[in-house]
């Protein structure tokens, strides 16, 4: 397949754009119509956490892909995609401060420091700030060396996200583990590739 | 090595499962029509009822009382459509929609272990040893929510009694129905299935603790746990078993299923205790199902709000340990 051209990747990132804004649209939605459920706070929760978990993994796709397929195009989207998942990230703990705890700030010092899935996915979003805020084309360029390492920030990021939602279950960890094996599938291309090229070098 | 051996039964032999099911379906529906019409007798149930088990049905015959009368009820749309009950799938909208079918008669318990005579009861003749009262509990699930529920139903003490235990009868085990057929989730082992709860013998006395029946002046619905369920208002909401099949009384502490799933997370005792966090989450507040999404939590309060009535069971034991 050809990769697009400018225009056409103008295309295509708007349309992601829209897409990607349409899991707060529906939220809005049906926040409006008065249909989140029993549990609404419970609902915008888990759902802003659920996005902002896969949209995290779409964004840790695009290298597998271009390791396994040599489509290289599809990196281009990565940013926006990252940034996404920071979006919903914001929405999660806002809902989760805002919402859920109303700014009681001693509650919520409380349940991070004792609760270990609170811990991690406060430390997941603590970690996924600085790469939102140097994601600019600017801060790369500034960064320049330090950026690649400091983006690999993200794979932290995943792992905590995971194990948020893993430890957050009470019984049926069908769906965290679901994004386990994701996780686990992307990060073993990325891994199995770099063995592989590190060996082919001869080091 | 064979591979692929073959059956002795050819396939066009094999009843396909759907008409097995719907035979089973309609010798329940049969049975189901028959009880109902009995149950009509005796002002149980509306004559129309048995027409579709899924209809609601309004029970008569029971008196108010003054438990709760204070509280704001959680909107009946709430109390029935989200609910933990895993033999019916694990998300709180399954109960409501995989239980559509399922049809709670005709229902009998047994009574059994330490009893002068251990026997079996019919539904009705169960709901007929007392007469049936509404109590509005509070009801403060174990992951940080909570309900107010007008409950139908009569006090197990008075079940107890007509029991007749013994006096080794220390203990009381309530084992609930296990039908991989009729309930989904029962055929997933996310639980060691068949579900079941107990109590120490004063705290199945306590005027507190009732099987109910009914909620909201109607039959309970089959996902509260149809037709015959327990509530122990002070205890977080997994102690209370439904679809109960037998109750039995015993001298030694009866195995929990949710504590053979968490020992760790989960006693026996599962009071609601503010000051005794589950080991993942806090149980110092709730938030209370029905309000918007601008009500705040509140704060759980020890024995649910019931110290007054049951805080003398517990005296002298170590709440924390005895979790």
């Amino acid at each position: 397949m050809l990769p697009p051209n400018r225009k056409q990747l103008g295309l295509i990132k708007a349309g992601l754009f829209l897409l990607a804004l349409v899991p707060l649209a529906r939220l809005i939605w049906l926040g409006m119509q008065d249909d989140l459920g029993a549990n609404p706070i419970e609902f915008i929760e888990r759902s802003t956490g659920t996005w902002a978990l896969a949209i995290l993994l779409i964004t840790l796709s695009f290298t597998p892909l271009r390791l396994l397929t040599g489509t290289a195009w599809p990196v281009q989207l990565r940013r926006m995609a990252g940034l996404f998942m920071f979006f919903y990230a914001c929405l999660h703990i806002t809902t989760y401060v805002w919402l859920d705890h109303w700014f009681d700030w001693q509650e919520i010092a409380k349940d991070i420091v004792k609760h270990p899935y609170v811990l991690v996915g406060f430390t997941a979003f603590v970690l996924s700030v600085p790469l939102a805020l140097t994601s600019s084309n600017a801060m790369i360029k500034r960064l320049r060396q330090h950026w690649k390492s400091l983006h690999r920030l993200v794979y932290l990021v995943a792992i905590f996200a995971v194990l948020h939602f893993w430890w957050l279950v009470k019984k049926d960890i069908t769906e965290p583990m679901l994004y386990a094996m994701v996780l686990a599938a992307l990060l073993s291309i990325r891994l199995i590739f770099s063995l592989r090229k590190r060996k082919g070098q001869g080091v | 090595m064979l591979i692929g051996k073959k059956s002795d039964i050819i396939p066009s032999e094999i009843t396909p499962q759907s008409v097995y099911e719907d035979r089973r379906q309609f010798i329940k529906a049969a049975g189901f029509g028959l009880l109902a019409t009995a149950a009509a007798g005796y002002g149980l149930l509306p004559g129309h009822a048995w027409a579709a088990a899924e209809q609601r049905r309004k029970l008569t015959g029971y008196s108010k009382t003054a438990y709760g009368a204070d509280e704001k009820l959680t909107p009946y749309d709430d109390v029935t459509s989200y609910n933990n009950y895993y033999e019916f799938g694990t998300s709180k909208s399954d109960p409501a929609e995989h239980s559509k079918l399922f049809k709670p008669t005709p229902w009998s318990v047994a009574i059994e272990g330490e009893v002068k005579n251990p026997r079996t009861i019919t539904l009705e003749d169960l709901l007929k040893i007392a007469p049936l009262e509404e109590r509005i509990y509070r009801m403060r699930c174990v992951e940080g929510w909570s309900m107010v529920i007008p409950w139908i139903g009569l006090p197990l003490a008075q079940l107890i009694k007509w029991a007749e235990p013994t006096a080794n009868a220390k203990f009381v085990e309530f084992v609930t129905l296990d039908d991989s057929l009729r309930m989904p989730g029962a055929r997933v082992p996310i639980l060691d299935w068949p579900y079941t709860e107990g109590l120490r013998m004063d705290e199945a006395m306590n005027p507190l603790t009732i099987l109910a029946a009914g909620l909201y002046g109607e039959v309970l619905p089959n996902q509260n746990g149809a037709p015959l369920r327990l509530v122990v208002p002070w205890k977080y909401g997994f102690k209370g078993a439904k679809a109960i099949v037998k109750i039995r009384f015993r001298e030694t502490m009866p195995q929990t299923t949710w504590v053979k799933a968490g020992p760790r997370e989960y006693g026996f005792y599962a009071n609601v205790n503010p000051t005794v966090d589950h080991p993942r989450w806090t149980q110092a507040s709730e938030r209370r199902i029905g309000g918007s999404v601008f009500s705040p939590r509140m704060k759980t309060q020890m024995f649910n709000g019931y110290a007054e009535q049951v805080a003398h069971l517990y005296t002298g034991m170590d709440l924390r340990k005895n979790f």
